[in-house]
């Protein structure tokens, strides 16, 4: 009897609803500059969610992920930048002689309609360069490097256009969102707490997504994409789904990323930042909704903790961590967890069969 | 399934700890490293953070050590900290030693807003001197107004600024590119190709030179971008043999300058036949390059390794002895380390660290600086400075061929050139 209150008390809704709470109780006793930084990389957690929907359940690696996140960035950036300006044009327009503010930027001068566009856009890009890839059943590497070239397609076409986009410097120097003084203390503690909830509420509808018959598909295609096909599903309309839920997801992101940085740059959307995304996934653990935010809270941390501690040499710091993860758990964080308690469960004497997991 | 939920709670557990962990790191400001920081927090948990603590002042250095702009602002740094510990063994400021707090910026503009951040809010530094690119610059500033913070921004750029918590202690366009233009139409002849990287400083200092020229009534005959980092400039030499200019303005920055002057040369095009002016190319970057490629093409600077002052007869010496004989010092190598000098004079004068009594006191302030007595203008906060039009040697130094009288007031708007009046009225805010 006392088993099962043990049991309920430490069933996994409870901890979640306890982390999460946590989470929202942090800025009661954390500096406004370490809640910013809490507040960056659960940023980050949703963008790797995201990433997890199609890597860790669908089996599709995208190198990519960087484009969706940027220009989900740069709608809210460019709202931004219109209200900071005040009406006149941004100044790096007029250093590249533009007299008049060119028509892509104007429905961004409405804050919901930036944000609603910061999901829309990239989602419909993904939708756009899912439908076409998947329909003609590019997988696996192929796809991989598609998405990688892509990267480079776009910060390339964001440098270039320095009058639309501000060029290497990207878009800084926001005053205001809805009246709010976007940098003052009180606004970054409303932007980390907007950013906790909706941490929690991707996390609880993925959660909800791929917990039904929904997720054993996904799953079923991520092991065997031509069974499934044999089966009467169609893999490429979920991939292209994922795909674009995933992209509308790491948009989402951007979003809450610019408003507690205050800038974005084509350097955070090119080809490494991409592949750091990967990392988090792969470093908290693939398949599995809490691993991501795990790896991307605790690799950003990482790199924050060792770059002030160790400014000249924290970039070796970093590799090591990545090299150890890698070689001695490949699996991720949330795989050594899962390895310690299957193997008790061995020696209890299991009646479940172990399925081996493969991931393309 | 019960264990797998252990894990969860372990995580839990975790995040309490790293939070709390956090918060009171904060609340021990002395501590530099993490073992520092445990014994503080123990031994005085609730101590109030005051702007200097006990004997030292801290103030932040952040320049990317890593990246692709490591190569150029690792050796500000090092000029930076050098004026630290020169200052330091002179007695320090007010009394009290400086103690420096390194940061990275990674080459990466929300980096340099992170760590600015980090250096505001958590150590409370006095100052920060750092940033290279304008980029990294613009990242920062709305950091260091809404903190009130102090930045000391060491390289030459594109004026159109005056923030009032920024010391600009390299040259405003005034100071390099308007008296090169100048000496330019005076000594190598009227008709001009303008070439550069594709970012701010290039598109803003050229749209200056359009006007300038315009105004002289000389000839622009091209006008040309590459993006940052390319290397192929074929087509760019033959537009340039085909208008055959008297002088190439050069605002190309980094690795783009070792492809262009090479291929320049390889189109048997020398400095006799067409004179390149850099303003981004400095002692640095000519071992970069190779001397033989660039000797006889010109620069725009405040301040070479060969300036013949007492001041950098020392500074040179100091550096080398620090940090190697190969080591060239450069100018913004040099305005890294007189902003130090500035700043801890300024600070002397206002008995205090406190950064509005700073920066009132800081006006007027003056220093023997290796390249000549420098000045800070207390109404845009940029410091007067001597401008030197140089010539590359084949060793790899920059020989002098025309300084300013004296040394030139800033002025980063170009108020003072009726030409210029359209341009600052369309760029600033």
């Amino acid at each position: 009897m006392q088993n099962t209150i043990y049991q309920k008390l430490l069933s996994r809704r409870v901890i979640f609803s306890l982390i999460f709470l946590l989470l929202l109780a942090a800025p009661l006793f954390m500096s406004d500059f370490r809640l910013n930084l809490l507040g960056k990389f659960l940023a980050f957690a949703i963008l790797a969610i995201g990433l997890d929907l199609l890597w860790g359940y669908t089996g599709v690696l995208s190198l990519g992920h960087g484009i969706f996140f940027g220009i989900g960035a740069y709608c809210m950036a460019m709202y931004l930048k219109l209200e900071a300006t005040g009406g006149t044009l941004p100044d790096f327009m007029a250093w590249s002689g533009m007299s008049e503010l060119p028509l892509i930027w104007l429905p961004f001068q409405y804050p919901i309609i930036a944000i609603l566009l910061g999901i829309l856009i990239p989602a419909v890009v993904a939708l756009f360069i899912g439908y076409l890839t998947f329909r003609n059943r590019i997988s696996g590497v192929y796809f991989t490097i598609l998405s990688q070239a892509l990267v480079l397609v776009v910060v390339t076409l964001f440098v270039g256009s320095q009058n639309l986009t501000g060029g290497t410097s990207g878009l800084t120097n926001f005053k205001t969102l809805f009246g709010f003084q976007v940098n003052s203390a009180s606004t970054q503690t409303a932007f980390y707490l907007i950013t906790v909830v909706v941490l929690g509420l991707v996390f609880f509808a993925c959660r909800k997504l791929i917990k039904g018959r929904f997720g054993k598909i996904l799953v079923g295609i991520r092991d065997g994409e031509n069974r499934m096909r044999f089966l009467g599903y169609n893999p490429s309309a979920y991939k292209t789904f994922i795909y674009t839920l995933s992209g509308g997801i790491a948009g989402l992101a951007g979003m809450l990323f610019v408003l507690q940085v205050g800038i974005i740059s084509p350097t955070m959307i090119g080809i490494i930042p991409s592949i750091e995304m990967v990392l988090w996934v792969a470093l908290g653990g693939r398949g599995t909704l809490i691993g991501p935010i795990i790896g991307a809270v605790l690799v950003n941390a990482a790199k924050t903790g060792f770059s002030e501690s160790y400014p000249d040499i924290w970039t070796y710091f970093l590799g090591l961590l990545f090299v150890l993860v890698v070689v001695f758990l490949p699996k991720g964080i949330t795989g050594l967890f899962e390895k310690w308690s299957d193997r008790r469960k061995k020696q209890d004497v299991s009646s479940s069969v172990e399925v081996e997991k493969s991931y393309s | 399934m019960r264990k797998r939920n252990f894990f969860y709670l372990l995580i839990l557990g975790l995040l309490a700890i790293f939070m709390v962990a956090c918060s009171a790191a904060d609340n021990a400001v002395n501590a530099t490293d993490p073992e520092e920081a445990e014994e503080t927090e123990t031994t005085e948990e609730s101590e109030s953070n005051e702007e200097t603590n006990g004997d030292t002042i801290k103030v932040g250095v952040l320049h990317s050590l890593s990246g692709t702009m490591a190569i150029s602002e690792t050796s500000v740094q090092q000029a930076e900290l050098l004026a630290i510990e020169e200052i330091n063994e002179n007695g320090g400021v007010l009394g009290k030693q400086l103690e420096p707090v390194v940061e990275d910026g990674a080459s990466d503009w929300p980096t340099f807003a992170e760590k600015a951040n980090k250096l505001l809010q958590q150590d409370e530094v006095a100052t920060i001197f750092g940033g290279w690119t304008s980029a990294s610059r613009k990242a920062m500033l709305p950091v260091v107004e809404e903190h009130n913070g102090l930045l000391f921004y060491p390289v030459q750029y594109e004026g159109m600024e005056d923030s009032p918590n920024i010391f600009y202690t390299g040259a405003a366009p005034n100071q390099q590119i308007v008296p090169a233009v100048d000496w330019l139409l005076e000594n190598r002849g009227d008709s001009f190709f303008l070439l550069g990287s594709d970012y701010v400083f290039p598109r803003t200092a050229n749209a200056a030179i359009r006007a300038q020229l315009d105004n002289e009534g000389a000839e622009l005959v091209g006008e040309e971008y590459t993006p940052l980092g390319h290397t192929d400039y074929n087509t760019v030499i033959a537009k340039i043999r085909n208008e055959n200019p008297d002088v190439i303005f050069n605002t190309l920055n980094g690795d783009s300058n070792v492809a262009f002057f090479k291929q320049l040369q390889d189109a048997g095009i020398t400095s006799d036949d067409i004179t390149v002016l850099s303003v981004s190319v400095a002692e640095e970057e000519i071992k970069g390059i190779g001397a033989d490629v660039i000797e006889g093409h010109l620069t725009s600077w405040n301040y070479y390794q060969t300036t013949d002052t007492p001041e950098n007869e020392e500074f040179v010496a100091n550096y080398q002895a620090k940090y190697g004989e190969d080591e060239v010092t450069a100018d913004p190598i040099e305005a890294g380390y007189f902003g130090v000098y500035l700043w801890a004079k300024a600070v002397e004068e206002a008995g205090t660290t406190d950064v509005d009594e700073v920066r009132e006191a800081a006006k007027g302030i003056s220093f023997d600086a290796p390249n000549g007595t420098v000045t800070i203008d207390g109404d845009n906060q940029h410091v007067y400075k001597t401008v030197r039009i140089g010539e590359v040697q084949s060793g790899g130094m920059i020989s002098e061929l025309w300084h300013s009288e004296e040394p030139v007031k800033p002025d980063p708007y170009l108020d003072e050139y009726d030409w210029a009046s359209d341009l600052s009225e369309s760029l600033a805010e």
